[in-house]
């Protein structure tokens, strides 16, 4: 049955029913029962945001408070995975990564190919990402490209609760390695989401909206703000297909360039800086394979090549806007 | 007809999960006569188009509803009046007109849905109506009880009307053992036993049809008259529908599947295509699909033929209707069935009863009261 739920609890019940499901499955992290070392309120938490609030009670001993070293925890969950596990480790922000990235990027990515295909390592690194949480410059990047760069990995951003839980379910029956990034302004965001299990396979962009004059091709928080640019514009008579990748790796090509064919104008549009960002990959891939097709320039609207500002007014100028993304529609239509 | 002098064209409510419809286009012009069962305007959901038809005769006085404009359910869209009805009665009619909140709707109605606890698990069902006659609504492979947006509530105006979703379908249980047509009609005798039917009359479209047959033939007692949409079961041969529709994993592949349904492809909307995606990634789904369509349609065949063993002379009275443009099942098995009444609608498809809901609802409303 479905019924609105936020994206909280959508990644809440996947959890839980992945935990009921299979006895492998286990969650460790930063305070996610209740903060090791406090009062004894077992289960207070939940998690920094509260997100795996709850389970501590129902799964006793499948969630596991861990020290404050993410490198220490980030290889442990990698270890199990590769002993037969299926770990969810929740990094509280992607942000942290950093100190294990050899756990990440010469492990767990490295295994399947190292082993000869004879290992498996089926963990999921549940992490958040993005800006707009007045959470400063070491909490607030979206730096997904980092990890869609390395092979072996695949990356997931949801863009809303039915995506969350149906992903979050696939990434845990996935057996390889998975980056699963959670943008912190989407918790509260509330989807008809249905209370069974269902999985979202990897590899499948959602085309939220059809349209026929230009493409925008995004993920995460930004594809609300391309679906509000694309309702403005189509006030004014200009049809935007608006593609949601989901999976950003493995990533849906074939959705993407498809769309570009039919509609010759292409607009990337990622949260994380230009360089080297999931804008540009798409950019890139799109002239490559139908250079022909395409009527203007492809567009990249991001954020810009600076740390997320402090300043509240700033750090609002910082994430890319609808209106920006209606001003890149126009200025690639305007050739 | 109503005593009323003026009647209201209100936005119909399409299915338990309608809250509002977009007028597309009025099919008719201020002054024009209308009578009952004439189209007049169109109405889009987020599910499905249709145009919303007339139930009493006069002229359309006037065109409230604009083009292009969201209304919520039983807004008040135009007017039908005697000629001889003032302007200024209608000027007043159409600024006094209250729309009706949704809750009062639901308080009428009853719950949209209610799951029965059955012997073949939890089934999901919608009721609607209160009239002495029973009918339960059996919807085909993929389907669900939503598919009969268009006719539960013009069906329930004369009968006590249930539809439910069958085993492995919509929000039943995604369990059925040795799936096949015996399983799925002990799964609706279940469900009778369960809310208290003995005998009813029995509408099932396309598999439901032939799990309706499989039931007046088994068990015929239970069966007061067969409505047969579609039907599966009175021939061998099925289009390659059933084998796409398990094949396709992503939007792109299931919506030239989902046209197969249709005649007019237009109808298959987004939201149709999305909510048949998220219903098959369930799980549970598409397993127990796959054993159905194993045991019932292997090899593009109709492997189980019940409309065979009707018993000639003792079979519940049947009406089998059908569309011309069927893709799935040819139209030609409509008649495979001796002795039923028959109807071909020309400019429909599988879902006939969506496309040719009002004719279809009239022909299973007479076929109910000469039964």
């Amino acid at each position: 049955m479905a019924r609105k739920i936020s994206m909280r609890q959508a990644i809440n019940e996947a959890l839980d029913q992945e935990m009921a499901r299979d006895p492998s499955v286990f969650v460790m992290g930063e305070d996610i029962v209740g903060g090791a070392g406090g009062m004894g309120e077992i289960d207070a938490w939940g998690g920094v945001l509260g997100v795996t609030k709850g389970l501590n009670a129902k799964y006793p001993g499948r969630l596991l408070d861990t020290p404050l070293s993410e490198s220490a925890y980030i290889g442990a969950a990698v270890g199990a995975a590769a002993c037969g596990m299926r770990p969810v480790a929740e990094l509280m922000f992607l942000d942290f990564m950093g100190v294990c990235f050899d756990q990440i990027f010469n492990q767990a990515a490295k295994f399947r190919y190292m082993f000869g295909g004879k290992a498996e390592t089926p963990v999921v690194i549940r992490a958040m990402v993005g800006a707009g949480f007045r959470a400063a410059a070491q909490h607030s990047q979206m730096l997904t490209p980092l990890f869609v760069h390395i092979p072996g990995l695949k990356v997931v951003c949801p863009s809303n609760a039915y995506d969350a839980k149906g992903l979050l379910i696939q990434s845990i029956r996935d057996n390889d390695p998975v980056i699963f990034c959670e943008h912190k302004n989407l918790y509260g965001a509330e989807a008809d989401v249905p209370a069974e299990s269902y999985a979202i396979p990897f590899g499948e962009a959602n085309v939220v909206r059809d349209g026929k004059h230009a493409t925008i091709v995004t993920y995460g928080m930004m594809v609300q703000r391309a679906m509000d640019a694309a309702a403005a514009l189509a006030k004014q008579g200009v049809e935007c297909e608006v593609i949601d990748l989901r999976t950003l790796s493995p990533i849906d090509w074939d959705t993407v360039i498809d769309s570009a064919e039919r509609t010759g104008h292409v607009i990337c549009v990622d949260e994380a800086h230009p360089r080297c960002s999931i804008a540009a990959d798409v950019s890139a891939m799109v002239t490559q394979e139908c250079f022909k097709a395409l009527k203007g320039p492809i567009q990249m609207v991001t954020a810009p090549h600076t740390p997320v500002p402090f300043s509240p007014v700033l750090e609002d100028l910082y994430i890319p806007s609808a209106e920006a993304i209606a001003k890149a529609v126009k200025k690639s239509m305007a050739h | 007809m109503s005593d009323q002098r003026i009647v209201p064209i209100v936005m119909p409510k399409w299915g338990l999960s309608m809250k509002e419809g977009k007028v597309t286009g009025w099919l008719l012009e201020d002054g024009s006569r209308i009578n009952p069962g004439d189209a007049i305007l169109e109405v889009e959901t987020d599910k499905i188009a249709g145009a919303v038809e007339a139930h009493e005769s006069g002229v359309l006085r006037r065109r409230v509803g604009e083009p292009d404009t969201v209304y919520p359910v039983k807004s008040l869209l135009g007017v039908i009046a005697d000629p001889s009805v003032p302007e200024e009665e209608i000027d007043a009619y159409v600024s006094s007109f209250v729309t009706p909140s949704a809750d009062e709707d639901e308080a009428e109605q009853g719950p949209k849905y209610e799951y029965a606890e059955t012997s073949s698990g939890k089934l999901r069902y919608a009721k609607r109506g209160s009239g002495d006659e029973t009918a339960i609504l059996i919807h085909g492979f993929g389907g669900d009880l939503d598919n009969w947006l268009f006719n539960i509530d013009a069906l329930g105006e004369s009968a006590t009307v249930y539809a439910l979703d069958l085993p492995g379908h919509g929000q039943s249980a995604k369990s059925l053992d040795k799936p096949g047509l015996g399983a799925l009609a002990d799964a609706v005798a279940s469900f009778m036993t369960t809310v208290g039917i003995d005998s009813a009359h029995l509408v099932g479209h396309s598999m439901g049809g032939a799990i309706a047959m499989h039931m007046a033939a088994s068990d015929p007692g239970k069966v007061d008259s067969l409505t047969l949409i579609c039907s599966a079961g009175l021939g061998r041969e099925i289009g390659s529908y059933v084998d796409s529709y398990l094949a396709a994993q992503g939007r792109k592949d299931l919506k030239p599947v989902l046209e197969q349904l249709f005649a007019d492809k237009s109808l298959v909307s987004r939201q149709l295509v999305d909510d048949v995606l998220k219903y098959k990634r369930l799980d549970g789904v598409e397993p127990l699909l796959k054993d159905l369509a194993a045991a019932l349609f292997a090899g593009q065949t109709q492997q189980d033929q019940p409309g065979a063993r009707l018993a000639a002379g003792k079979a519940p009275p049947a009406l089998v209707i059908w569309g011309k443009q069927d893709e799935i099942i040819p139209h030609s098995h409509a008649q495979n069935l001796p002795g039923a009444k028959v109807a071909v609608f020309d400019g429909a498809g599988h879902m006939v009863f969506m496309e040719k809901a009002s004719d279809v609802n009239a022909l299973i409303k007479a076929h109910i009261a000469g039964s």
